[in-house]
């Protein structure tokens, strides 16, 4: 087992019934690093995740979750992986403090409580019963019971969906606290902004496979991709042009109007538009 | 509350729990009674209901049953059988597949808790809800209904071992329906026409023996008749228990049976009891 590895799966495969969820994953996430898995729904994520965390089992293949098969939990190893779970109102009754200090103790080396309240933004809201809570702070108090035992990995099920902007920002940030920390952290997500502002590197799962791995800015090989220059002509129609050396392109367009450039945009693929030729759309 | 801050650093070595395991099952307990507490259609369902039944029959059935008992008196010792029955078995059955819906269950799987402790915070407030909600119906029994408590240390022994026998066979049933529930919604649709039928038919609404045979030989099959006629040898006088079907309140055979529904109980616990829903596989 390679130590700096904190995950490493090889040839994970899980069917239900004739449905093939899992077919032949191969993943490795390094210690301390940020991994986003993108994936549309139906393509795996899920399951694979699930199978991480240790909810579920596996049909076939290799996995070790910190040293350890997830398949078999222990105490000690469910105390060192946070998992923060998409929540739907569970603890309607009970405040917030209530519930992260009662979830504390089941940890050998939790956090204070009120501290982790305050981190995830909710110390306002400490008293007040989670019934009342808004989605996204609802959101925020799963974060809080997924990072109170202070894990070593941590899972992230979608954590901002519900978020206005702000609070998405402010979560960004939580997580870039526990990275520098020394956390792992597997975030699954829907947002593609959130995986290029927090991932070191990206996965795409589609059809139960990881189709590719690399840091965000290179999925695709989006960095070496022809740049989209457009521009108005004096009529105001669009024109535009790809090329591989657009700042010449620009200079020109520069001297051919004799300065500004009516309109000029210069783009590259965006991480949305790699990923969606990946899993199968465009 | 202890804050204590150590580093971050994480070691790989077992480290011990600040709280104990039984210090973890007083706290589990301690939630779900407040959870039970801070619901108030919890608190109504349960613990209202049998008093008002109680008030609504002793107003409307006067009469005497023989053996110099009142009818409001063999009802009364029905509905603390039946208020057992509803605080474990109903309470249960329709209280996990709602938790286990919303994911309560897959998070404290996700969590160092060991498992037990969940089960033993749902005892914990079975048995707090059980002794308050028995204590508030004897109350109203002997302040209105002139039932008397057990005079002897024995009937109290009686009336301990049929309730602790009754709530563990319920308490197990009730986490082993749970299971048959597929949504949130339908753990209230599987139990509470099991609990009520079994209420018609045990003893509690009607004089068991009034009841045709078939019924009773049906009723006889299942924990609730016994835990009745087990109170009943608790609270009628003793000379009722010849008007009992077998001609006394056959106590060995209402422990005989309690227990083998423990054990039936327990085992269908063990077999099929689901921490996560069936779409949640």
């Amino acid at each position: 087992m390679d130590d700096e590895l904190a995950i490493s799966v090889r040839g994970l495969r899980k069917a239900y019934g004739d449905n093939v969820a899992v077919a032949g994953l191969d993943l490795a996430v390094h210690r301390g690093e940020v991994f986003a898995l993108l994936g549309p729904n139906g393509a795996g994520k899920t399951t694979t995740v699930e199978i991480l965390e240790g909810y579920r089992q596996r049909d076939a293949g290799e996995v070790l979750v910190l040293g350890s098969d997830p398949a078999h939990p222990d105490a000690d190893w469910r105390s060192r992986v946070g998992i923060v779970l998409q929540g739907t109102g569970e603890f309607d009754e009970l405040t917030v403090a209530e519930v992260v200090r009662h979830f504390s103790a089941f940890y050998p080396d939790a956090d204070d409580p009120d501290k982790v309240v305050e981190r995830v933004g909710l110390a306002g809201k400490a008293k007040a019963r989670t019934h009342t809570l808004s989605g996204g702070q609802r959101r925020r108090l799963d974060v809080a019971l997924g990072i109170i035992g202070r894990p070593e990995l941590l899972f992230l099920d979608e954590p901002t969906t519900g978020f206005d902007p702000e609070a998405r920002r402010e979560f960004w940030e939580l997580v870039r606290d526990l990275s520098a920390a020394g956390t792992t952290i597997v975030l699954t997500t829907h947002y593609l902004d959130e995986a290029e502002a927090l991932a070191d590197r990206v996965g795409v799962i589609a059809g139960g496979r990881l189709v590719e791995v690399a840091p965000p800015n290179r999925l695709g090989n989006r960095q070496e991709a022809l740049a989209t220059v457009s521009w108005r002509t004096p009529d105001g129609a669009l024109e535009s042009a790809e090329s591989a050396t657009p700042t010449a392109l620009v200079a020109e367009l520069a001297a051919r109007f004799g300065g500004e450039v009516p309109g000029l945009t210069v783009t590259r693929p965006t991480l949305e538009d790699v990923y969606l030729r990946m899993i199968g759309h465009r | 509350m202890s804050t204590t801050m150590k580093p971050a650093a994480p070691t790989v070595a077992t480290r011990p729990r600040r709280v104990g395991p039984a210090g973890l099952a007083l706290r589990q307990g301690r939630l779900e009674i407040t959870q039970f507490l801070r619901s108030r259609e919890s608190v109504v369902f349960t613990m209202g209901f049998p008093i008002i039944m109680i008030l609504i029959f002793a107003s409307i059935f006067g009469g005497t049953i023989g053996g110099g008992v009142r009818f409001t008196q063999y009802f009364i010792t029905g509905m603390i059988a039946s208020g057992l029955m509803t605080v474990s078995f109903q309470n249960l059955g329709i209280w996990i597949p709602i938790e286990r819906d919303r994911g309560v269950l897959k998070r404290y799987r996700g969590t160092p808790m060991p498992k037990w402790v969940w089960f033993a915070g749902k005892v914990i407030m079975v048995v707090a809800i059980g002794v308050v909600e028995t204590a508030l119906l004897l109350a109203v029994a002997v302040a209105l209904f002139d039932l008397k408590l057990p005079g002897t240390a024995a009937k109290w022994f009686t009336f301990g071992w049929v309730a602790v026998l009754g709530v563990t066979a319920c308490t197990l049933c009730g986490i082993a329906i749970s299971s048959l529930a597929r949504t949130a919604r339908s753990g209230s649709a599987v139990v509470t026409p099991v609990a009520l039928v079994l209420q018609f038919i045990s003893g509690v609404f009607f004089v068991f023996t009034d009841l045709p045979a078939w019924m009773q030989q049906v009723a006889a099959l299942f924990p609730l008749k016994w835990m009745c006629q087990g109170l009943r040898a608790v609270f009628l006088p003793e000379s009722f228990g010849a008007q009992e079907p077998a001609g006394s309140f056959e106590l060995g055979r209402v422990a005989l049976v309690l227990a083998l529904w423990c054990v039936i109980g327990l085992v269908l616990c063990l077999t099929t009891f689901r921490w996560t829903t069936k779409r949640d596989g």
